[in-house]
């Protein structure tokens, strides 16, 4: 069913190429939120990672068993099985890290990263395929995560992971701490990472028909010719790009 | 034969008018108020205006350069947005972190959304608050005029917009060390380098009138608002009135960063609508605020709502008849 592509490549194109929030702005919320400090926003990419690859593994084991119709709510009982295990192992292990992430911490289970995931990788390829996915994706989200956070603790704290560095300490930018500077950060790493992947010679991310749209299995515009194209893709199941 | 025609869209009307030249204007406008900056602040306030004009002209050729976009040094925008800038701050900030002022407004204000007239907000008024932001305790860190640059050791002093503060309902006998009105005229009292000169500010303002480069539109309607908000906070004191028009950083921000063109509306009605609302936040934040002045806050939020103003004052074209209006009454008919 699956066009055979080699595992190392599942794998590192969630790092740069469809790097989840830098090439295809999922997640921005924690993104902007958890990046205040390195601690955090590795911490939140950790825990991100772990229940984006347990639950691809779980939906794409059950792919032919979940009903097209209900397949949202589904995937969402799976995730948040998973959350609120990392989520009751976090306050056990960690209570520190739950204190600093917050609300946040539960709020991967409506995460776009993994919801989007399971859509469109997971439930439509074999296990070992959606895991090394879910690794390759989660390792780029924590990867984007913690080049955020190390810009912002250094610029808006003057410290990396709690160490302070002279000078920037005495005359922090508090801004980069603060949701404006989020922003910027956000925006300038985008800039640069899509550059860098142009560079490459892999294409801006964009929508690409009906495969990557949640509305697609009720859409009316699935039955007309317009749409044939696209939802004979979806059998092919070439990788979608949300 | 054919290099001789030249076919461009209309408006085929010619003007000897230039960027470059507008620049100018605004350059030669803001000299009274810098100068009376160098005279009050000394030395400090020359270096740093130096270092933000500096910073902000090589921003801007390095960042054109990055971009490979054609140099643009010539209009001399870099040069009024750093002057602006250094003119916004108190005259005790760090040289560094003036030129990382100067930065952000060329290089993330301006340039990364396509350089002069592209910008959505003011640049030197965006920079100003990254610093406020950034920098609380060195960004509200002012001298008495006279004391530093000139003398070893300067007298740190209230704005009087933070003795206005005190002023529940305009009785100003609840605020302590308010300068006189004189010398709120002539500026010698603590605040931003440029907005302590009231008289030079509005000299220069006048110039800018006079030579059409700015229209009275926003400044009046701003200033006006603002005016009108103050009567009926200060109960009709006239005193009140005064210190809050001639105070804080309303006449810089008013005639000289309100009016930027890229960031305004462009018809009349836009313009008034505008001011208005710079005049309403600016009055709120005097009043209720925890900050003691809100001209910058004001201006950045009326910045960004000017695309709205201009959807909702489009001029209509001659003879335009409501198509809504039309409709509304067939429907009517039909039913």
């Amino acid at each position: 069913m699956a066009e055979k592509k080699s595992l190392g490549k599942e794998f590192t194109k969630g790092i740069l190429a469809e790097n989840p929030t830098l090439r295809l702005v999922l997640g921005t919320c924690p993104t902007l939120a958890t990046t205040t400090s390195v601690q955090s926003a590795l911490g939140m990419g950790l825990a991100a990672s772990i229940v984006l690859v347990c639950s691809n593994v779980v939906i794409s084991a059950l792919r032919k068993v979940i009903p097209d119709k209900v397949r949202i709510p589904a995937y969402v009982v799976v995730i948040a099985s998973f959350v609120t295990i990392v989520q009751m192992l976090v306050k056990a292990f960690a209570p520190e890290l739950d204190e600093q992430l917050g609300v946040y911490l539960p709020l991967i289970v409506v995460n776009c990263i993994i919801l989007g995931r399971a859509e469109a990788f997971a439930s439509k390829n074999p296990v070992l395929a959606s895991a090394v996915d879910g690794l390759g994706m989660g390792v780029g989200f924590t990867a984007a995560l913690f080049l955020m956070g190390s810009v912002r603790e250094i610029l808006g704290a003057g410290s990396f992971l709690g160490l302070s560095i002279p000078f920037l300490s005495q005359n922090p930018m508090l801004v980069f701490i603060l949701p404006p500077g989020g922003f910027f950060v956000f925006g300038i790493l985008m800039a640069v990472v899509n550059r860098i992947a142009e560079n490459r010679g892999k294409p801006r991310a964009e929508l690409r028909g009906c495969e990557a749209c949640p509305m697609a299995a009720t859409c009316k515009l699935n039955s007309k010719e317009n749409c044939e194209e696209n939802s004979s893709s979806v059998e092919d199941s070439k990788e979608a790009v949300i | 034969m054919t290099k001789k025609l030249t076919v461009s869209p209309s408006p085929h009307v010619r003007s000897s008018e230039t960027t470059t030249g507008i620049m100018l204007d605004v350059i030669i406008s803001l000299v009274p108020a810098f100068v009376m900056s160098v005279v009050y602040f000394g030395t400090k306030a020359l270096a740093l205006t130096a270092v933000t004009v500096s910073t902000a002209v090589l921003a801007e050729y390095l960042s054109r350069k990055a971009m490979k976009r054609p140099g643009t040094l010539g209009d001399l925008s870099a040069v009024v947005t750093g002057l602006i800038l250094a003119l916004n701050l108190p005259s005790t900030l760090p040289l560094w972190m003036a030129a990382v002022g100067s930065v952000i407004a060329i290089v993330v204000v301006k340039q990364m959304f396509g350089g002069l007239g592209q910008n959505f907000v003011n640049p030197a008024m965006t920079a100003r608050i990254i610093l406020m932001v950034s920098f609380p305790t060195a960004m509200a860190k002012w001298v008495s005029p006279f004391t530093s640059g000139w003398a070893a050791d300067a007298v740190t002093t209230a704005t009087p917009m933070a003795s206005l503060a005190a002023a529940k309902g305009g009785d100003l006998s609840l605020t302590q060390n308010l300068p006189s009105l004189t010398q709120m005229l002539i500026g010698n009292h603590g605040g931003s380098m440029g907005e302590v000169c009231s008289l030079a500010l509005l000299a220069g303002a006048l110039y800018l009138l006079l030579r059409r480069v700015i229209s009275p539109a926003i400044p009046f309607s701003f200033i006006g608002t603002v005016a009108v908000c103050m009567l009926i906070a200060g109960k009709g004191n006239l005193q009140f009135l005064a210190y809050e028009i001639l105070g804080g950083g309303l006449l810089l921000g008013a005639f000289f960063m309100a009016t930027d063109y890229a960031t305004s509306p462009i018809n009349l009605k836009g313009r008034i609508i505008f001011g208005i609302g710079c005049g309403l936040i600016t009055s709120v934040i005097r009043i209720f605020g925890s900050l003691p002045e809100g001209v910058s806050f004001s201006i950045i939020l009326m910045n960004i709502l000017v695309p709205h103003i201009e959807h909702l004052t489009r001029a209509k074209p001659f003879g335009f008849v409501e198509e809504k209006k039309e409709k509304q009454e067939k429907e009517a008919a039909k039913a």
